[in-house]
């Protein structure tokens, strides 16, 4: 052998040594199988109920969707702030009004947070609030429909995100604006005056206690800055609200360096008993606004829409003691309340530590006067006066904190991608697993409550890139849960959701299934247009209104034959579902309608608007596939030239039907 | 005529007053069963109406071409208090007659309505059963659908059950305690 021969072969080995090498430095790939017990603990059997209902913000897709926990399947996507062409949600007469708001009709929002009503801090599962980010606007779900009941507007506001969290009775679910605006007469001003003429303001709705009914109770103008979270106080802090909130430094561009400058943003403590003292004393001032309330009426299955004109409102600037700042590091974003409601922790979502507070320093150090300085005419309380300690090195980037029935917490860290288990009292950190990737919300059942249900921690993640069997640049968003009913967390199912979603709540079934409704009773439909049997079953004109009330029981409409429609007519379809049995609803569609479906269920009256364009038989079907004889529930109108004077005629198994104005 | 024992008058009063339950309470059940309603439907007849998911069994019926269930169709339903109220009124007499032949005439009463009601039922089961539409949906040939009087059956994707319901068995105690108090007498009186 040669020299060269040598060194060759030599640096050949280096090669293959160093490959090697580097090889065993690289790291391992996160761990995509977890415990050999997972799949039992989240298995629930064919014909077997899930333990909890898991109500999921839909994100950007306006809606609410309804999993069962620990299965993850899904079991129903509640149409709320978005228009629905399945059941007819914005589209049929009835529901147009849901969506109303004083920019006229909107047919699209931004779900980001469910809370469900409480009652001494407990879930009673009646109601699931949710907020709509884009137009501000507040919902109200009934949890016996499982429909969406009312929607209230809110004046004032750029971005209902701090919102809907509830007070300890469903006293009031508040809403902050994530966007301080221009109000009153000055809207048409520069941006760059932000300081000088942008508000941001808090409303408090009043929920009636009986029928969930909701009203602006008042409005609380505060500095311009963001708000971004809150939780109200519980127990002993049971009066209280804290909002998180960002850009204290009034930036209104490039808000991702603008809004980051300051060490310290706040958490707002807001002593609400105090306001309705002002309240009662008339100190509120009544300031005109516009904005509209629309409410589902379940006995004549129609919406109606209100405008109104007027708002409460009070100046914490003057009116002292209703607000306080407490400093917070790093833009916070979570802020949440432990279920004895003495500690509130706040989540810097670009901070490395997470501060807690606590509601008897806090009180203390207002008694005490223990300020260090005012910001926008509002006293700030000094950090180290309220704060309960530091949970040290806990991640990065927390989000959100929930809490189980042993005193722990749960925080979610988006940068990071993980859950971090700590202790509420000792501040000392318990453990952490990664979650699959960077998750935003997380959820314990109850987790908001005083009575957490516990068992489980619910992760809502934001991107699942290789978790799932790719589908083009969109992949589907997706949440993990993980058991922690031992001292580990353990991961034991992936499921998909739809999306995006945020925030959720979970509450146990036995809250809720055995006042689910069945079917609306026919007797009790109060609908304008009902036909509460084939009997009563008719086509009437009204000019070039022609109003069909159509009758559906398996298997045929009634009428399924009519005749002497024109085009320049605007035909109302009125179908009322005539039974009265569980899970047999019936659908109404119509050929070349610009329009959607109807879904009736069982008692129900829906109306389908549809203005026929040009001459011809239009068919019309059931499209529920409700019996055996489903395919055959179908019927015909005709539509003739405007003007024609084929005369108005209408039946239903009339097979030599030759005389004018024949029904059943 | 021989007089009856205290205690077979009281027990034959009991046995009358108990039969006022049937204005209270359902007689008579039909339960049935398919894979779309494992919960069960029911129909419950009472002395004067039905009850339970009438309509639904009206409403699927009629694909098979059966009847739609009224409480008209049952004139029944117009004299079936009467015969109660007879019932009851015999009883007591019965037992403030104290006679053995009162004793032979209300358990005979009780023992005939009985079986009358159990051939009413048949006969109107069996038109309801077979006297179908012609124009059905579904027509099976040489099938009908006439439900059980008592027990169990099966009809296509329905499994039907008919029996007595609380009125019914509070009936049948009755005619056992009038029964028995006969009974009672013939042996004591054999033995004496």
């Amino acid at each position: 052998m040669d020299k060269k021969t040598i060194l060759r072969s030599l640096l050949v080995v280096a090669t293959l040594v160093g490959i090697t090498v580097l090889q065993m430095c690289k790291p391992q790939a996160p761990a995509s199988v977890s415990g050999s017990d997972a799949a039992v603990k989240a298995y629930v059997p064919p014909g077997q109920y899930d333990e909890f209902y898991n109500l999921v913000s839909g994100g950007f897709s306006g809606q609410m969707s309804v999993y069962g926990l620990p299965s993850g399947r899904l079991f129903r996507v509640i149409p709320v702030f978005s228009e629905d062409p399945t059941t007819g949600y914005g589209y049929s007469e009835e529901t147009k009004a849901m969506l109303n708001t004083s920019h006229g009709y909107v047919p699209w929002d931004d779900l980001h947070h469910p809370a469900v009503s409480t009652t001494n801090g407990e879930h009673d599962g009646r109601w699931v609030f949710g907020n709509a980010n884009n137009t501000p606007r507040v919902a109200r779900i009934d949890l016996k429909t499982f429909r969406t009941s009312e929607i209230i507007e809110l004046p004032n506001s750029g971005g209902n995100h701090s919102s809907p969290f509830i007070t300890e009775n469903t006293e009031y679910v508040v809403a902050g604006t994530r966007f301080s605006v221009p109000v009153g007469d000055k809207t048409d001003v520069a941006i760059s005056t932000f300081k000088e003429n942008f508000k941001g303001y808090i409303s408090f709705i009043s929920v009636d206690p009986k029928d969930g009914k909701m009203n602006i109770a008042f409005q609380l103008k505060t500095p311009g800055v963001s708000f971004d979270l809150a939780r109200a106080g519980k127990g002993p802090s049971h009066g209280w609200f804290f909002f998180s909130c960002y850009n204290t430094e009034q930036a209104y561009t490039l808000l991702e360096v603008n809004a980051s400058q300051k060490d310290k943003d706040f958490i707002m403590a807001v002593n609400w008993k105090k306001a309705e003292e002002y309240l009662a004393q008339g100190k509120g001032e009544k300031v005109k606004a516009r904005y509209a309330r629309n409410r589902y009426d379940e006995s004549t299955h129609t919406a109606t829409s209100e405008m109104l004109t007027e708002v409460l409102q009070l100046d914490p600037a003057v009116l002292k003691d209703i607000i306080y700042f407490i400093p917070c590091p790093k833009s916070p974003h979570g802020c949440d309340t432990d279920p004895s409601g003495e500690y509130i922790v706040g989540s810097g979502k670009l901070a490395a530590l997470i501060p807690v507070f606590s509601f008897t320093k806090i009180q203390q150090a207002i008694a005490n006067k223990d300020f260090e300085g005012e910001f926008a005419g509002i006293p700030v309380i000094k950090y180290e006066s309220a704060l309960h300690g530091e949970v040290k090195k806990p991640g990065l980037g927390p989000l959100h904190t929930e809490f189980d029935a042993n005193g722990n917490a749960y925080t979610s860290f988006f940068v990071s991608s993980e859950i971090v288990k700590w202790n509420v009292k000792s501040l000392e950190v318990l453990d952490r697993v990664p979650t699959y990737y960077s998750i935003g919300h997380l959820c314990v059942p109850g987790g908001p409550t005083r009575k957490p249900h516990g068992k489980y921690v619910i992760a809502y993640n934001k991107i699942t890139k290789d978790r799932y069997l790719p589908t083009g640049p969109e992949l589907t968003q997706s949440a993990q849960i993980y058991d922690i009913t031992g001292e580990k967390m353990k991961l034991i199912l992936d499921f998909p959701t739809i999306g995006e979603p945020h925030y959720a709540e979970a509450i146990p079934a036995s809250l809720i299934m055995p006042q689910s409704t069945k079917i609306f009773k026919i007797e009790e439909n109060n609908h304008p247009y009902v036909a509460k049997g084939e009997g009563q079953a008719k086509v009437e004109r009204k000019g070039n209104e022609v109003h069909v009330y159509m009758t559906a029981i398996r298997s045929h409409l009634t009428p399924d034959n009519i005749e002497g429609v024109r085009v320049g007519d605007e035909v109302y379809f009125h179908v009322t579902n005539l039974e009265q049995d569980w899970d047999v609803p019936h659908g109404f569609a119509i050929k070349g309608a610009a329009n959607a479906e109807l879904l009736i269920m069982p008692g129900e009256t829906a109306t389908l608007k549809w203005k026929p364009l040009s001459v011809g038989v239009y068919p019309f079907y059931c499209t529920d596939f409700c019996s055996a004889l489903h395919q055959e529930m179908q019927g015909y109108i005709r539509i003739s030239p405007a003007g024609s004077n084929v005369p108005l005629k209408y039946s239903t198994g009339k097979t030599d039907d030759t005389a004018a104005g024949a029904g059943r | 005529m021989k007089p009856i024992k205290r205690i077979s008058r009281g027990v034959v009063a009991v046995a009358a007053l108990l039969m006022i339950s049937a204005y209270f309470v359902p007689l008579w059940q039909i339960l049935m069963w398919a894979p779309q309603y494992p919960e069960g439907l029911e129909m419950k007849i009472w002395i004067d109406t039905l009850s339970g998911d009438v309509k639904i069994i009206s409403a699927l019926n009629h694909y098979i071409g059966m009847k739609h269930i009224e409480v008209e169709m049952f004139p029944e339903f117009g004299y079936m208090i009467y015969i109660v109220a007879v019932l009851i009124g015999v009883g007591l007499l019965a037992a403030l007659w104290g006679k053995r032949l009162g004793l032979w005439i209300f358990a005979g009463l009780l023992v005939a309505t009985g079986i009358a009601a159990l051939v009413d039922f048949y006969l109107w089961g069996y038109d309801y059963g077979h006297n179908l539409d012609p124009t059905a949906a579904i027509s099976i040939p040489g099938m009908s659908y006439q439900p059980p009087l008592i027990g169990t059956k099966q009809l296509l994707n329905f499994t039907a059950f008919s029996g007595p319901d609380i009125g019914g068995w509070i009936f049948m105690v009755s005619a056992v305690m009038a029964i028995g108090a006969l009974v009672y007498e013939i042996y004591i009186n054999r033995t004496k």
